[in-house]
């Protein structure tokens, strides 16, 4: 085991501000980047279902006298 | 066994296949990541030389490493998109970009943390810096020339050529620690020689950069997804999905 205490990790032999730096905006890159894939795919499936929604409409609205 | 490998590229039918594998690869890149950075904290020993700042190098080097394939996979799927007129390949390409871009940066941002301590600047114009800041530039041109362009097909080939042309940056970036004198240290692994790293070392940049494999198929596979979806959707097999859906 590297570490005498949960301070010595952070402090990571006094380099803790790089170190936790580049994991941290890894963590944040990779999270931001998983929301945004998802926020895309629901904003298409929600226009797609609209317009879905719409165009049965249509036809209704054609088919009855 | 014969399978058929071009069923795969109906956008249809590798929609639904990709469905079904976005969950196995978020959870081999979850747990991956899991074991990699406890090998690379709890298990691998401190640096004689770099003491604990040379921790970084387990998700500097999988960035780094993930920013050059991905940008040659991405590359490919484009000229097989340009040469054989295929949807699906563009498609992929499109969806490979933000993820390259984003390692890219990753890689440019755990590098600037690490010169800091250890060369005392955070950036110099040297070869791998700067041919490494040229492929973010690449990624994101291929990105913004797409997102100029209205109609699809047109985007599709116009961003395989720049992202073709391009490729060259690749041997450029790998090779600039032996090319020109810089500050940047030469490959930590190579085919040639042995690796110059305690091997808890080595293995947990290898578990990292396979997690990062792991989670770069999953996102891009979602991005293909929904890519796939905004482009097919005029066709009889998106309307079927919305039925059901």
């Amino acid at each position: 085991m590297n570490w005498a205490s949960w301070s010595d990790f952070f402090a990571m032999g006094g380099y803790g501000f790089y170190v936790w730096g580049s994991y941290l905006v890894s963590l944040l890159c990779m999270a931001g980047e998983i929301a945004l894939v998802f926020n895309q795919k629901r904003t298409l499936l929600r226009q797609l279902s609209l317009i879905h929604k719409a165009t049965q409409q249509e036809q209704n609205n054609e088919t009855t006298p | 066994m014969a399978i058929n490998w071009f069923k795969y590229s109906s956008p249809a039918s590798f929609y639904s296949l990709a469905g079904k594998m976005i969950p196995l690869f978020s959870i081999t890149a979850f747990a991956l990541f899991v074991v990699g950075l406890y090998i690379g904290f709890f298990v691998a020993p401190t640096d004689f030389q770099q003491s604990e700042a040379y921790r970084i190098i387990f998700i500097h080097v999988p960035a780094a490493w993930m920013s050059m394939f991905l940008y040659l996979v991405m590359a490919s799927w484009a000229a097989i998109g340009l040469a054989f007129n295929t949807r699906l390949s563009s498609m992929i390409a499109t969806a490979i970009a933000p993820t390259g871009a984003m390692f890219t940066f990753l890689a440019l941002w755990t590098g600037a943390l690490w010169g800091k301590p250890m060369w005392g600047a955070w950036w110099v114009w040297d070869a791998r810096l700067t041919s490494e800041l040229i492929l973010l530039f690449l990624y994101i041109g291929f990105m913004a020339l797409q997102a100029a362009i209205d109609d699809p097909r047109r985007a599709d080939k116009a961003g395989a050529v720049i992202a073709l042309v391009g490729v060259v940056n690749i041997p450029i970036i790998y090779f600039s620690v032996k090319w020109w004198n810089t500050l940047h240290q030469g490959a930590t692994v190579s085919l040639t020689q042995s690796p110059k790293m305690a091997t808890t070392m080595l293995t947990s940049m290898f578990i990292m950069a396979l997690a990062c494999w792991m989670y770069s198929f999953a996102v891009v596979l979602i991005r293909t997804r929904t890519i796939i979806l905004e482009r097919e959707r005029h066709t009889m097999w998106v309307s079927e999905l919305q039925g059901t859906a």
